[in-house]
């Protein structure tokens, strides 16, 4: 039912889509049709192929590192008060930084390959996911911290048996907006240097005037977008279930 | 039960005597309390007389106060890895199967849990069909014996409980504190509720707080648990409804 939704949704989108085209009559190098887009994106299969591989292995490759980073620092302020009084203020003033204006310097410090745009895209999730899990990690039912005391346990083990199973959802929350994130971040290392990706290859097309062709590659990398959101939503209710107990 | 007798199986009596202040007032005091060895004293009196404080003082947990006065075992020894608490929530880790919540405190402390003697004690509390489900497949009766069991498993000679039977309906509320009152029987036991009747049940000893200061309340003669129906229950259950109903309102 849910998947039919879903079809019905592409389908209508992509009739108005193909409506404003007819109605507005706006030339092809402005607003292409779908049938256009489709047929650059069927022709031009292999190139489109190579480039979303790069975005997808800098998204993916960024996603794991930003998570392990987050989750060890969302570990490490749960167990230290010294280090939650003193990196918590830093953590936050980095936010107030807006991470698009670092692409430049990422490009010229880890040069026109993945290395930067993955650094930016690490960059771009590792305060929400710390942030999530940590708040995760220290709110826990009240009487759980008495109760762990009670029983003569350390802060390691409090963490390991009780903080991090029942944090699991909190650090999902931090892994969907993760993998929103991750994307917006290659994409934009890719605009400001770079010379392979989606985000390239929709400056190239755009300089060559192959409008079909930027469209078909903006499609290739929503289509990522989604798969990528629906894979991680699959891997959370997980986690959930898990901490749920069910 | 050789790890009950590492940790001294013999329950000593309580005392506790001192003053208890919040931000410089005085929530309670002077107070010179003596809980009995090996029995149950129960403390009543309206929210936020300070019954729970009693409960926090004893297990040296972060009061938010001062307490001026001193904490003391008939035995002389110190109370710390001596007392187990169960609370009104049952605090079960709802990944975990029952048998694992039951020997958490081992995991805890990071000892290799004595899995025979959870089970033991899971089959005591009457759930031996269900060590391996989860707490989300139980009721609430059901957790609360798991927490029971888990608190058995802390096997400690002094057993502090805040409210633990409260959130329970009144049949399930009966028969968990029959099943407490027998397992918990050789333990120093000191039980903070709401209800007279629970009181009036179980206690050897039964404390009103009150206006910053704590009473001893007199107990029927018989020795508890004591039925409920019992016409010395029953007086003494509504005594008490009487008198704190006389200063709540």
């Amino acid at each position: 039912m849910k998947r039919l939704d879903v079809l019905w949704a592409t389908l209508i989108g992509i009739a108005i889509w193909q409506a404003i085209v007819w109605i507005t009559q706006a030339p092809h190098f402005i607003l292409p049709s779908p049938s256009r887009v489709a047929q650059a994106a069927w022709s031009s299969q292999a190139l489109i192929a190579e480039h979303a591989l790069v975005t997808a292995t800098e998204v993916i490759l960024g996603l794991i590192i930003g998570t392990a980073l987050g989750a060890i620092t969302a570990i490490q302020l749960a167990l230290s008060e010294t280090t939650r009084r003193l990196f918590l203020p830093i953590l936050v003033f980095t936010q107030a930084v807006p991470v698009f204006a670092l692409a430049p310097i990422l490009t010229l410090w880890f040069g026109y390959g993945i290395a930067s745009k993955i650094v930016m895209a690490v960059i771009i999730i590792y305060f929400p996911v710390t942030s999530a899990f940590h708040d995760g990690l220290m709110r826990q039912p009240p009487g759980t911290f008495d109760l762990a005391k009670s029983m003569g346990a350390g802060k390691w083990r409090t963490l390991r048996h009780i903080q991090i199973p029942a944090a699991l959802p909190a650090l999902g929350s931090g892994l969907r907006l993760a993998a929103v994130y991750a994307p917006i971040g290659a994409v934009i290392g890719e605009w400001v240097g770079a010379s392979r990706g989606l985000g390239y290859l929709m400056l190239l097309a755009n300089g060559r005037a192959k409008i079909d062709l930027m469209f078909a590659a903006l499609i290739t990398l929503a289509v990522f977008a989604v798969l990528l959101h629906q894979l991680i939503g699959i891997l959370v209710r997980r986690l959930e279930a898990y901490a749920a107990g069910r | 039960m050789g790890n009950g007798i590492a940790r001294g199986m013999t329950a000593p009596a309580l005392h506790m005597a001192g003053v208890f202040q919040i931000g410089g007032k005085q929530l309670f005091g002077p107070v010179d309390l003596s809980f009995p060895a090996a029995g149950w004293s129960c403390v009543l009196g309206p929210s936020g007389a300070g019954k729970s404080t009693i409960l926090r003082l004893l297990l040296d947990l972060e009061t938010g106060g001062t307490f001026h006065g001193t904490v003391t075992a008939s035995d002389g020894a110190p109370l710390a890895e001596r007392v187990a608490m169960m609370a009104q929530s049952d605090l079960l880790m709802p990944w975990l199967p029952v048998r694992e919540n039951v020997v958490l405190g081992a995991r805890l402390r990071g000892e290799a849990p004595d899995m025979a003697r959870a089970d033991k004690l899971i089959a005591r509390v009457g759930l031996g069909d269900h060590a391996s489900k989860k707490p989300a497949a139980l009721s609430g009766g059901m957790r609360q014996r798991v927490a029971l069991a888990r608190t058995l498993m802390e096997d400690r000679p002094i057993v502090l409980l805040d409210e633990p039977f409260s959130a329970l309906d009144a049949s399930t509320r009966a028969d968990m504190q029959e099943l407490a009152a027998e397992v918990l029987k050789d333990k120093t036991v000191v039980l903070v509720t709401h209800d007279p009747a629970e009181a009036a049940r179980l206690g050897r000893k039964i404390f009103v707080m009150e206006g910053g200061a704590v009473n001893v309340w007199p107990t029927p003669d018989t020795p508890p648990i004591r039925a409920i129906n019992a016409p010395e229950t029953l007086a003494c259950q509504s005594a008490l409804l009487d008198h704190l109903r006389g200063h709540v309102a």
